[in-house]
């Protein structure tokens, strides 16, 4: 019993750790997850830090909070998948929460709104960046460039002209296609993207 | 019923957001615009201030919008739905389906969604940038001071991009904007 307790107190800490010191999320996160688990604690080798990183690529959620729970759920079964999800979602739920008491005030400061006036040109910046990367490491194939381009247009059109296009039935759409294409025997790719 | 709606609406950004940090944003903006939780511009303040402060992004949105709309039973309320989708992924993955990622019907349809995800976060971007820009409310057809910020900032990202062969921070490029935009207004 006592030796299960200190592998949960390891579990909450060490990532805790993880989300009260790393900034940006996603993809950010995964180096200094790994260094944690790996380097530091030896909980996952190496060819399973790769497993978990294509496992939460390929599944929804925060990649951080899918390494969490796999980690967790590894060492020490369900509790321990709760507590390092607990762990790493707190810090940021206390960081915000606390901000969000003052944060409206904050934002009536003459000088945050010009700041914020200047960061609002950043913001949409950082996401067409992300988007870019993302497009980089897209295999340069007809389907997945066929899906990326509809989904664009149908998404810009629908914010230009204050459409409401759902961006579930979007996804959802597409993964129709995914679907029908491989089942009518299409599949161009061969076996897609997210084999070793 | 607010506790509902926000149950709802971030259970559903849980289940759909593939692959990282951004992808979630064109979901949270459909939801938060459709449901009204939030203006455009203050949910653009908040995923400023989300990239700004530690931890997923997502999580920090989810908690923000949670505590805006209903308190502190809100922000748990909506944290713990945007969280929930991937637990129960990951636990069925790693416990009972091992190989089913492997499966050639969901590569199939995983391969339908990861391009799609891809033009959607292209296209928030896009509108996002052009729209501060060139916003169709104003007189005249272009916001001049947004414009040059916008240019400076994107200036700045190659730039460092191509003599350091590194991309620059985004809190670095945020706090940037941030005194672009007191110097210039």
């Amino acid at each position: 019993m006592r030796e299960k307790r200190a592998v949960w107190a390891e579990l909450f800490f060490s990532f805790m750790k993880i989300g009260l010191f790393t900034f940006g999320g996603g993809y950010a996160m995964l180096p200094v997850i790994r260094e944690a688990c790996v380097e530091q604690k030896g909980w996952l080798t190496d060819d399973e830090m790769m497993d978990v990183a294509v496992i939460a690529e390929s599944t929804p959620g925060p990649i951080a909070i899918n390494c969490a729970t796999y980690v967790g759920y590894k060492l020490a079964g369900m509790a321990g998948a709760v507590i390092a999800t607990l762990g790493i979602v707190l810090p940021s739920f206390m960081i915000i929460y606390g901000l969000s008491m003052f944060l409206d005030s904050v934002m009536e400061h003459p000088l945050v709104i010009k700041a914020f006036l200047g960061i609002k040109a950043a913001v949409g910046l950082l996401i067409l960046d992300a988007g870019l990367a993302m497009l980089k490491k897209m295999p340069r194939k007809k389907q997945p460039r066929g899906i990326a381009a509809c989904a664009f247009a149908a998404m810009l059109l629908a914010n230009i002209f204050s459409l409401r296009v759902s961006s579930i039935a979007l996804m959802l759409l597409s993964a129709l296609v995914g679907l029908t294409v491989f089942i009518a025997g299409g599949a161009p790719d061969g076996k897609g993207g997210v084999q070793q | 019923m607010i506790y509902w709606e926000l149950l709802l609406g971030f259970l559903k950004i849980g289940c759909f957001a593939f692959g990282g940090a951004y992808s979630a944003i064109p979901l949270l903006r459909d939801a938060v615009l459709s449901y009204g939780w939030l203006s455009d511009e203050a949910l653009t303040d908040m995923i400023a201030v989300s990239e700004s402060t530690p931890g997923p992004i997502i999580v920090n949105l989810a908690t923000y919008v949670g505590s805006s709309q209903a308190g502190l039973a809100g922000a748990a309320l909506a944290t713990t739905a945007v969280v929930l989708p991937s637990f129960f992924v990951i636990l069925l993955v790693t416990s009972l389906l091992r190989r089913a990622l492997k499966n050639k019907y969901i590569q199939a349809v995983l391969r339908g969604v990861k391009p799609c995800m891809v033009g959607m976060i292209l296209a928030t971007g896009v509108y996002m940038t052009f729209h501060r820009c060139f916003p169709m409310s104003h007189g005249w057809p272009a916001d001049i001071r947004t414009l040059l910020i916008t240019a400076g900032l994107a200036a700045a990202m190659l730039l460092y991009r191509y003599f350091r062969k590194r991309k620059l921070s985004p809190i670095l490029l945020i706090v940037l904007a941030a005194f672009l935009g007191i110097a210039i207004y």
